[in-house]
């Protein structure tokens, strides 16, 4: 088919060059309207308006809100370790950025006869007729999101400020501990579905009732990899490396323009990255309704199911108060950890009894 | 193609690696030596090793270099720009040297003498690597696998014992 | 196999590119006006006192040894997890053997209390 480059076609490198930049930016305007329709619900919640200024009901106060950062002054602290304290805020974005790269968002569509499976890191082998994915799909989203701690440690480190230093400990603690139960909490899906790849994982999944739903299957999993994964962005009630009576700002204290909002944007794709795993690992991922009869619909479905559990994430934060840092610690180790090894051994002699 | 992209890593592991011995700031070394990481990690994905390349990420530069940096952090190493030690380069680039030349021997000389294993690419990427990882661990290595418990057992251990003050 | 990997690398170009280009943007077109008070370490307005490298409770280090030990055992149940049903009655002993080993040091760490955060 026309042109080969080391042996793939032009269209293999036209739909991959497509799908990266088209979900780059929807995820970079999930971003931005995810602080809106968070400021927004939040406002709601308690009785309040919310951004109303910006255009109509506020809905320009992202675009104000990045256009102001871009102008503030730029402060580098004269007693910082200059690199670092510049290397931070990039260390922290682009292991945000690259999560999502194995997640499927949906179905395979046809263009131009050439099928181009909806995920970014996969490709439709016409030889063998099927798609072939990154095989261990959950591992290097683990790995990547091990990876976000070191731009916190070191925005605190760097800055040599008290507040950052000690946001930036109390975050990686934090960060490694739930990153732990989050690991863990999520093996028993594998032992139900046998593969790491994520596209399969989603094909295992695709009942049209939804009762396939490893959320079914697996409900304490699901509960506890969904709090694990708040805790592990530091989103409410765990954000403690951000508590303002406390911390200031935490990590970020030290940090203004940019740089500043690279740690927001980052913890804010965190969450698109967080709530599109649980989507895809325990909501059935982009299925639904006729999703495989028309493959447009599976992203709708999919992005559906993310929105939903954003909004999630901002209902717990409206509603409860912050952790202690000794109960957030006890959570994790004494209580989660334990639950999702029991959860383990217990789905292991289950499993055994029902095959 | 593949041997250029090889080159650009390699080069980008070796500077990294150097700069993991020459830089100044303690915390630089430990970001430089995460790079290396990563590039040792991109070797395992060009040689169909997937899982063995998301382990290195996830325990060496996810777990095992945060305790580092953690340890750096602890120790509050100041960062000294006035005094260089220079004491045992002489020794040190002897024996350098002679690796070097010992190595460079050893992968002249050698040669793949035995016969080819059932392990190809091809099957690899049929099967899966974890999946084949996960089978050798649990049958042929199930020995040494139980063993990696007893020794993660002490490590425990052991951690508790360094850390806590009073038993 | 490349086609699977190509993407992703070039998802790290775009995204290294996008941060690269708004730090160097927004330093490029943000006033700058430094003054020593300004750029001194923020301490809600008071002078600051001392550095901020102070070493710090042992805790967190022995957080980071204990998540990098039972990572580890994370990292040995995948390949189990995904060959579940398929090692049958013999990988489900094998695997339990190994997590009370290590759920054993788990209770050892409990009972020691190096688990409170006092």
């Amino acid at each position: 088919m026309g042109i080969e480059i080391l042996g793939l076609p032009m269209m293999y490198y036209i739909a991959m060059v497509a799908k990266v930049l088209v979900a780059f930016v929807f995820v970079l305007l999930t971003v931005a309207y995810a602080t809106y329709a968070e400021r927004k619900i939040i406002g709601h919640m308690q009785v309040r308006l919310g951004p109303m200024r910006t255009g109509w009901h506020g809905l320009l106060q992202p675009i104000a809100d990045g256009v102001k950062l871009f102008f503030k002054e730029e402060i580098i602290p004269s007693q910082a370790s200059t690199f670092a304290y510049l290397l931070a805020p990039l260390v922290a974005l682009i292991p945000a950025f690259i999560t999502f790269a194995v997640i499927p968002f949906g179905g395979v569509i046809e263009v131009a006869g050439y099928k181009i499976p909806l995920q970014i890191a996969s490709y439709f082998d016409t030889a063998a007729g099927r798609v072939f994915d990154i095989n261990v799909g959950v591992l290097y989203i683990l790995a990547m999101s091990s990876l976000g701690v070191y731009g916190i440690v070191l925005a605190g480190w760097a800055s040599n400020s008290k507040y950052s230093l000690l946001g930036g400990l109390r975050a990686s603690a934090q960060m490694i501990s739930y990153e732990l139960s989050a690991g863990l909490a999520i093996v028993s899906v594998f032992m139900l579905s046998g593969t790491l790849s994520l596209n399969e994982i989603v094909a295992q999944q695709s009942a049209y009732n939804g009762f396939n739903w490893f959320a079914f299957k697996q409900p304490l999993a699901a509960i506890m990899f969904f709090i694990c994964s708040l805790a592990e962005i530091n989103r409410t009630p765990f954000d403690l490396p951000e508590a303002e009576t406390e911390l200031v700002s935490g990590f970020c204290t030290e940090y203004s323009s940019m740089k500043y909002a690279m740690f927001f944007m980052a913890e804010y794709a965190n969450m698109v990255t967080v709530c599109a795993l649980t989507t895809t690992l325990f909501l059935g991922g982009w299925n639904g309704p006729m999703a495989i009869a028309i493959p447009l619909l599976g992203p709708v479905y999919f992005v559906a199911k993310v929105y939903f559990l954003m909004f999630v994430c901002m209902w717990i934060r409206a509603t409860l108060p912050r952790y202690r840092y000794d109960q957030l610690m006890h959570l994790g180790w004494k209580v989660l950890l334990p639950l999702s090894l029991l959860n383990i051994v217990a789905t292991g002699i289950i499993g055994y009894f029902i095959n | 193609m593949e041997t250029l992209f090889f080159l650009i890593i390699t080069l980008v592991a070796i500077v990294s690696a150097l700069l993991v011995v020459t830089c100044k700031n303690p915390i630089n070394s430990a970001l430089a030596l995460v790079m290396t990481f990563f590039c040792l990690a991109t070797y395992y994905v060009m040689l169909d090793a997937p899982f063995m390349a998301a382990v290195q990420v996830m325990v060496y530069a996810g777990a095992i270099m945060v305790l580092i940096v953690f340890t750096i952090m602890l120790l509050n190493i100041r960062v000294d720009a006035t005094k260089r030690h220079s004491h045992k380069v002489v020794l040190g680039s002897i024996i350098g040297f002679f690796t070097l030349v010992n190595t460079a021997f050893i992968i002249m000389r050698s040669r793949v003498a035995m016969p080819n294993g059932p392990l190809t690419g091809e099957m690899i990427r049929q099967q899966g690597h974890t999946e084949l990882i996960g089978r050798e661990m649990f049958t042929t290595f199930l020995l040494p696998f139980e063993i990696t418990s007893i020794l993660l057992l002490v490590a425990i251990i052991g951690a508790v014992i360094l850390a806590k003050k009073k038993l | 196999m490349l086609g699977a990997y190509l993407p992703i690398l070039l998802l790290v170009i775009v995204a290294v590119l996008f941060g690269l280009v708004s730090i160097v943007l927004s330093s490029l077109i943000g006033q700058k006006k430094p003054s020593p008070v300004k750029l001194a370490p923020y301490e809600s307005g008071c002078t600051p006192v001392g550095t901020a490298r102070e070493r710090f409770s042992i805790k967190f280090y022995l957080i980071a040894m204990l998540f990098i030990l039972f990572d580890i055992e994370a990292v040995f149940l995948y390949p189990w997890a995904i060959l579940y049903k398929k090692l049958g009655v013999f990988g489900l002993v094998e695997m339990g053997t190994f997590i009370v080993i290590l759920f054993v040091g788990y209770i050892y760490v409990w009972k020691k209390g190096a688990l409170e955060w006092e």
